[in-house]
């Protein structure tokens, strides 16, 4: 092989071992800072603390991450509401209803949901869709910062993750399956709900779980519209404060390049890393399954 | 009386079969209306916006830059921040992205090498946006002390939509049948001379159209160069990547964040045009994905 060929492969293999470095870095970067704030704070304040007041003077300071948490898990709880039903019902009109032309049509089109920018969701959901909903339930007491809106509207966000994966793997179901169902006489829904969703299942469970993780790791959405209170509430009326949105906020603000405030965007972060990437590795770990059935 | 019970039995299966065919017409009128209502909060969004912002676009708010005034403020300085990091991202991204990616595909012996590699990016592709941003604070920010700049918001940026680059090359270069390789090789050219003068011509539709959707999706990123310490309230374009930036959607949280009511047109104002900005280049990747499906038949 010529010296230049072997230069050209070396670059082209540095240029892939950045991946490895890029995860290394990220590992390295949270474990550093959340050791330093684990030196500080203990973890099981950390993990079992039901308040959380970092900014606040030193004999009041709370570093217990439950409240950030139930503020995540109630946005992305709401958005899944809305995006696992309403996904898996057009994934399943998409492949096996509509005609070509109308999937042709209707796919790209959800296909723009996921490419709008965040930002615009969260301005969407402060400017109009908390005020369409105090405005259409009056009895309703919703304040201007609240779960129930952004998590709608990330709902929306993550639709088109959810029916477009969904219905790949209700496509890849074979004809044969469906062809056996249609000949014992079934209709359409039959075959769709007793042959070919349970034949998908594991495929639509990839489409969740990496939606679910998507909607944790969501971050402007939630900082424009849930509001910037944690509090431990799984009221959705409420306004509440998500990991990723105490992170904006905090880095926002002016913050001591050394205090403990500063270390606890890292502990955060660090929260956010370990769920999110266990949810990837169920999907990753589901999906590996599933393309072998089908094999 | 076994034929009456057959009867009553006919009529039982007729009343089945007629509920099967509702349950099934009804269910095809709830999955369009699923449908449509994915298709409507996006057309109440657009409208929504427009409604909210399109009067206040013109010569002027495109030329002003910030100000403490909502009437005086204009989009210059985000604008040309968002130029300033399209230009760096692309110019460090594609590169690297594009090289990773021939590297995968081409060289790569299947082994624990190429699988850890292969988990690794899509495990990096999962990580949530702030994080990078974290990372981006961390490494470029403070240890190589690039600060709050255009360059560190690009090389954060460029981390960030790797793993889209190099997936969207490895799913180009795989549409390039085996046997232009082979063809290419058996003449004797070296592996690299085809790659270059064969592979990379046949599959560079693809890899631009995947790189520009990467491009798009960095454009509406916010919270990574939000931690990473982008300005809020800055007004000149920066004349130099080693210079402080904003950038469209940072100047619209900026503005969202505001309690006055001009400030909040203001705001749809700019998301008129991030979006603008946003659609014509998808609209540009998927364009080149139908003209080249269409040309290239192997």
């Amino acid at each position: 092989m010529k010296r230049s060929e072997k230069v050209i492969e070396s670059f082209l293999f540095a240029c892939s071992l950045l991946t490895i470095l890029t995860t290394a870095g990220i590992i390295s970067v949270l474990l550093f800072e959340t050791a330093r704030f684990f030196q500080v704070v203990s973890i099981w304040d950390f993990l079992t603390d039901t308040e959380w007041s970092p900014s606040f003077a030193k004999e009041q300071q709370h570093f217990g991450i439950m409240p950030l948490l139930a503020g995540t898990f109630l946005t992305t709880f709401i958005a899944m509401a809305v995006a696992v039903p309403l996904g898996i019902t057009i994934a399943v009109y998409l492949s096996e209803y509509a005609s070509s032309r109308v999937r042709q049509i209707v796919k790209p089109v959800l296909e723009i949901l996921a490419s709008i920018p965040t930002i615009v969701y969260g301005y969407f959901a402060l400017a109009f869709v908390t005020p369409l909903i105090q405005h259409l339930f009056p009895g309703l007491e919703l304040s201007n910062f609240n779960a129930l809106a952004p998590g709608i509207i990330m709902g929306i966000m993550i639709l088109p993750l959810v029916s477009s994966l969904s219905e790949d793997a209700l496509y890849a179901v074979p004809r044969t399956l469906r062809e056996g169902s249609y000949a014992m006489g079934a209709t359409k829904f039959q075959t769709a709900f007793k042959v070919i969703i349970p034949a998908a299942l594991s495929g639509i469970a990839v489409s969740i779980i990496l939606a679910l993780s998507r909607a944790v790791g969501e971050t402007m959405i939630v900082a424009i519209a849930a509001g910037n209170k944690p509090t431990l509430t799984f009221n959705p009326l409420n306004q509440v404060q998500t990991a990723t949105t105490y992170i904006v906020q905090t880095v926002n603000g002016d913050v001591a390049n050394d205090s403990i405030e500063y270390k606890t965007i890292y502990a955060v972060g660090m929260s956010l890393f370990v769920i999110t990437l266990l949810l990837n590795n169920i999907s990753f770990w589901l999906k590996k399954r599933y393309q072998q059935v089908y094999k | 009386m076994a034929k009456k019970l057959g009867k009553r039995m006919r009529q039982k299966q007729v009343r089945k079969n007629k509920w099967y065919e509702y349950q099934d017409k009804s269910y095809k009128f709830i999955a369009l209306a699923a449908t449509g209502i994915g298709i409507l909060v996006l057309v109440v969004l657009l409208w929504d916006v427009f409604s909210d912002g399109f009067s206040r676009i013109d010569l002027k708010f495109l030329m002003d830059s910030s100000s403490r005034k909502a009437k005086n403020a204009g989009i210059y300085a985000a604008l040309g921040g968002t130029l300033w990091i399209m230009a760096l991202t692309t110019l460090i991204a594609f590169p690297i992205g594009i090289g990773a990616g021939i590297y995968l595909e081409e060289y790569n012996t299947k082994g624990r090498m190429s699988n850890l590699l292969e988990i690794n990016i899509s495990n990096l592709a999962g990580i949530p946006s702030i994080i990078y941003g974290l990372l981006g604070l961390e490494i470029f920010s403070r240890t190589l002390m690039l600060g709050d700049t255009a360059i560190t918001g690009a090389l954060t940026l460029s981390l960030l939509i790797l793993p889209i680059i190099i997936v969207s090359t490895r799913e180009a270069l795989k549409t390039v049948p085996y046997n232009l390789r082979e063809a290419s090789l058996a003449l004797g050219a070296t592996k690299w001379q085809t790659i270059w003068y064969q592979i990379l011509p046949a599959s560079i539709p693809g890899i631009v159209t995947g790189a520009i959707l990467a491009i798009s999706r960095a454009i509406g990123e916010t919270a990574p160069l939000i931690v990473i310490g982008a300005a809020t309230y800055i007004t000149s374009v920066p004349s130099w990547p080693n210079e402080s930036f904003t950038v469209l959607p940072i100047q619209i949280f900026y503005w969202i964040g505001k309690p006055q009511h001009d400030f909040q047109v203001n705001a749809a104002a700019a998301i008129i045009i991030l979006l603008a900005i946003t659609f014509i280049m998808n609209g540009a990747a998927v364009y080149l994905r139908y003209r080249w499906q269409k040309k290239i038949k192997w």
